[in-house]
């Protein structure tokens, strides 16, 4: 994947809803080559900044430069959209066969009928659905019609690919089979694609970079590892999924990056580099804290063993959310057979530890 | 009772045989509420296209007014055309006056803002992304438009049976507009008001077998459209 | 039972509307070019053309000056009004007190008396007002007033005008009464009206002749003088509307004088109703009728 001059840029990006501001960027890159997903919750403006970036939705202030040509009028909007492709959320297809949708895009650039359809029968067999190309659209069910809404996009050869939420209305297993083909077509292509979404699953399976956004604003900008396991504010580590947030000193520094945190009553070891004595965030990710019934392991590599009280345990998804109070509320995630071996109540106490590694920490912004 | 049996039976006969004043005053329905009709259609899925994508101040009021226009009472159509095209009118000069032209310009008034209206629903009900989707496809705003009503076909395509529907069957401005005169502006409404006036039941029955007919034709078309479903 | 495709049918309405198109844009029938204005709007009344006798002397005025007569039924009132506003040519009315005022106006020229029926009062079968054997009209009135239903056109039409006159003979103001309901409808249907509620009606004998087989109302009363209807012709007067086509109208005038119109006149009728419709008087004074 070749990473080098940004396909397109985005300058003071301003854009307002009835008079209310609901975006509001700086500074944004797509890099060429690699998937960029944008997260964050409902509201947060990922929608807005896509629709943006694909000039679909005009902008207040600030411009949208491609390939080095900023974009400031109808001739250079026209040609931008020409390079690009949308899918939404919705398949929105044609009235019309499978096969003649796939070759909407081809069609309103004018190619000829012989190469549009050898074309759209191509991206058909690479999405799997070569069989549909007489079918009409009206009777095609979600997954079928989301394949042709994206063989559409591939068809002309889009230099940036943007999906809007693009498996949201789907069941699970559509959504899997979906996103296994998007990902191998998006590498036999080489698309450089932007993908917004709420499901973080999805956006690390596909995404080399992710943005955070938050409330119109970009929260964090980086590498699927670093957003996931090193998130720079409280806004992003929860929702990143590090549902445990403690608030803490550093007591003292260790040799090898290694911390001793003050948390409540409580010592916890971390890795990091931060000076003595100053306030902290720290967040742990459930699925990273390990709970027993017996006594500590002498050979544990987990420095930070407590011993809690079982405060709450619900249903979450097919894992359970055991909350524990160790002198600090810790979130823990275990599966049903864990559960029923370790025989886990309500009321008792355990213990509970996670690695020195699994603990990630900020500095506290006041 | 008998009498409506002659009637019916005397209005097979006319029928069958095409007796040529009926078949003329037929024709004359058709040709005049058909051209009516086409003009409404230009008129009608353009304006009402425009107003479905535009934002402008008074929008709202636009609207109301297309929707005030789609229950316009003939009469007052016909009243306010004849009043244009006297003599001593504005438009007096071009006499059509008590010509089929005048029965095409008050059916056309009458038509354009039914169809105008139910474009505009019909654009409005499409998925509103789909205007985005479409643009993100790399179309020029007139591809755009073009794409759209098309999709918007069926219901466009229903808008304008309306519109044909109505004018068909519309009997106070064509009498006043067009004078009823025999042979020449004698449409198949206005000629069963005088037939019926004449007493002529078997005349009056055997046009309103074929007004039905023509009612029944299009409605027939219309359910069909309605029953298909959009694409996702 | 599958529903075919809607596509074939789309095409077919495509052709044709553009047939429609091209049929509409084509211009109408045209008549024989002969004369500048070729249009004539007679203004006549909706009884007068319900007779049929229009559409037999149309045709042949239409054929010998090429004329495109465009004969607009309305009620008496409406004619004259269309008269007054230079909107119709010629006038063919049947209502003498409007038309006198209508002359004093100078809204018309050339008044011409062409024919005359008569008006016969019917009622239902039984005629529980026991009008037969009436002496006049006004005395019939007068037995029907204020006890059994009597329909009026109520539309200042020819009809209207002479059952007002004949109100007014009898003395009494039928208005408000609900004995006395008017329709606004051309003759034709207020004879169903009168009919269909068995009440009584002041009819032109025309109009009677061409409904009377499956009406249900008789003639309970005839012959007064008063009951005379008396058609005359009147050009609209082209120096107050210059808009006016005057040729035309005097062409359509004197045809209807004419000896050979007259003729065609006199027999019209007799094999259909076995009496004719109307007496041809052109050139008689209005003194003489009805002797």
């Amino acid at each position: 994947m070749t990473m080098s001059a940004p396909i397109l840029q985005g300058k003071r990006l301003v854009v307002k809803r009835g008079g209310i501001t609901v975006l509001d960027i700086p500074d944004f890159e797509i890099k060429k080559g690699g998937v960029l997903s944008l997260i964050g919750p409902n509201g947060s403006g990922k929608s807005t900044l896509l629709l943006t970036l694909s000039c679909l939705l005009k902008l207040y202030k600030g411009t949208l430069i491609f390939n080095g040509r900023q974009i400031n009028n109808r001739q250079s909007e026209l040609d931008y959209r020409r390079q690009i492709a949308v899918v939404f959320q919705d398949p929105l297809l044609f009235d019309t066969t499978v096969l003649e949708n796939v070759s909407a895009g081809l069609k309103i650039r004018g190619v000829d009928k012989r190469e549009r359809t050898r074309i759209a029968e191509d991206y058909l067999e690479r999405m799997g659905i070569p069989h549909l190309a007489k079918r009409s659209a009206c009777k095609l069910s979600g997954g079928e019609a989301q394949r042709t809404s994206i063989a559409r996009a591939f068809a002309i050869r889009p230099a940036i690919l943007f999906l809007d939420e693009p498996f949201s209305a789907l069941d699970p297993p559509t959504h899997e089979g979906l996103i296994s083909d998007l990902n191998r077509l998006l590498q036999e292509t080489d698309t450089t694609a932007v993908m917004a979404t709420h499901d973080q699953m999805d956006a690390l399976r596909l995404s080399d970079r992710i943005a955070v956004l938050q409330q119109g604003k970009v929260a964090q900008t980086g590498s699927a590892d670093m957003v996931m396991n090193h998130p720079i504010n409280e806004f992003v580590a929860s929702f990143v999924g590090m549902d445990t947030v403690l608030t803490g000193t550093v007591r003292e520094i260790l040799e090898g990056d290694r911390m001793i945190l003050a948390v409540g009553k409580r010592e916890i070891e971390a890795v990091g580099d931060l000076p003595k004595g100053e306030d902290v965030l720290c967040f742990v990710r459930p699925e990273n804290v390990i709970l027993s019934t017996d006594s500590p392991a002498e050979h544990s590599s987990a420095r930070n063993t407590f011993s809690g009280r079982i405060v709450r345990i619900a249903p979450h998804g097919l894992f359970y959310r055991v909350d524990l109070n160790c002198g600090f509320d810790l979130i823990s995630y275990i599966t049903r057979s864990s559960l029923d071996s370790l025989g886990l109540r309500e009321g008792q106490t355990v213990k509970a530890s996670f690695k020195a590694t699994a603990i990630h920490v900020i500095k506290k912004s006041s | 009772m008998e009498l409506i049996l002659q009637g019916f039976l005397k209005a097979i006969e006319l029928l069958v045989s095409l007796d040529p004043e009926v078949l003329g005053i037929t024709l004359l329905s058709l040709r005049v509420s058909g051209t009516a009709t086409l003009i409404s259609l230009f008129l009608g899925i353009s304006s009402g296209t425009a107003v479905a994508l535009t934002r402008f101040p008074g929008r709202k009021f636009v609207v109301s007014l297309i929707n005030t226009g789609m229950g316009l009472p003939p009469v007052v159509v016909g009243l306010f055309v004849t009043i244009f095209l006297w003599r001593n009118g504005p438009f007096g000069f071009l006499e059509i006056l008590y010509t089929p032209t005048a029965i095409i310009i008050a059916q056309a008034v009458i038509a354009t803002p039914i169809v105008t209206g139910i474009t505009l629903a019909a654009i409005q009900n499409l998925p509103p992304n789909l205007r985005l989707q479409i643009l993100a496809l790399g179309a020029t705003r007139i591809q755009m438009l073009w794409l759209l009503i098309r999709e918007a076909r069926l219901p466009l395509l229903a808008a304008v049976m309306a519109g044909f529907g109505g004018v068909i069957s519309e009997v106070g401005a064509s009498i006043m507009v067009g004078g009823n005169i025999k042979g020449y502006s004698r449409v198949l409404t206005t000629a069963t008001v005088m037939e019926t006036g004449r007493g002529n039941f078997d005349t009056a029955i055997a046009l309103s077998i074929i007004l039905l007919l023509l009612a029944y034709m299009i409605n027939y078309l219309l359910t069909r459209i309605q029953q298909r479903e959009r694409p996702r | 039972m599958k529903l075919k495709p809607i596509k074939p049918v789309f095409r077919h309405l495509v052709f044709l509307a553009l047939l429609f198109l091209i049929a509409g844009l084509v211009a109408t029938p045209t008549a024989s070019a002969a004369p500048k204005q070729k249009n004539l709007i007679l203004a006549t009344t909706t009884s007068t053309q319900d007779t049929g006798l229009l559409d037999k002397l149309i045709p042949m005025f239409e054929k010998k000056t090429g004329y495109f007569v465009k004969t607009i039924a309305v009620g008496s009132g409406q004619a004259m009004a269309m008269g007054q506003k230079g909107e119709a040519d010629v006038l063919l009315v049947h209502s003498p007190d409007a038309e006198k005022k209508f002359m004093e106006g100078q809204y018309g020229i050339n008044r011409r008396l062409v024919m005359h029926n008569d008006f016969v009062i019917v009622g239902p079968p039984a005629d529980p007002a026991a009008i037969k054997g009436s002496k006049s009209s006004p005395e019939a009135f007068k037995k029907i007033a204020g006890g059994f239903l009597f329909v009026s056109r109520g539309d200042n039409s020819g009809t209207h005008a002479k059952e007002k006159a004949i109100w007014k003979a009898a003395g009494i103001n039928p208005e408000g009464g609900k004995w006395y309901q008017q329709t606004g409808l051309g003759m034709g249907q207020t004879l169903n009206v009168a009919a269909e509620k068995k009440g009584y009606t002041l009819t032109d004998r025309g109009t009677w002749l061409s409904l009377q087989k499956n009406l249900g109302l008789p003639i309970l009363m005839q012959g007064d003088p008063i009951l005379l209807n008396i058609y005359h012709v009147i050009e609209v007067n082209h120096a107050k509307w210059p808009k006016v086509n005057a040729a035309g109208a005097k062409a359509f005038a004197d045809f209807m004088v004419s000896a050979q119109t007259q003729k065609v006149i006199k027999t019209f009728g007799v094999d259909k109703y076995g009496s004719p419709l109307f007496f041809p008087d052109a050139g008689k004074r209005v003194e003489d009728l009805g002797k």
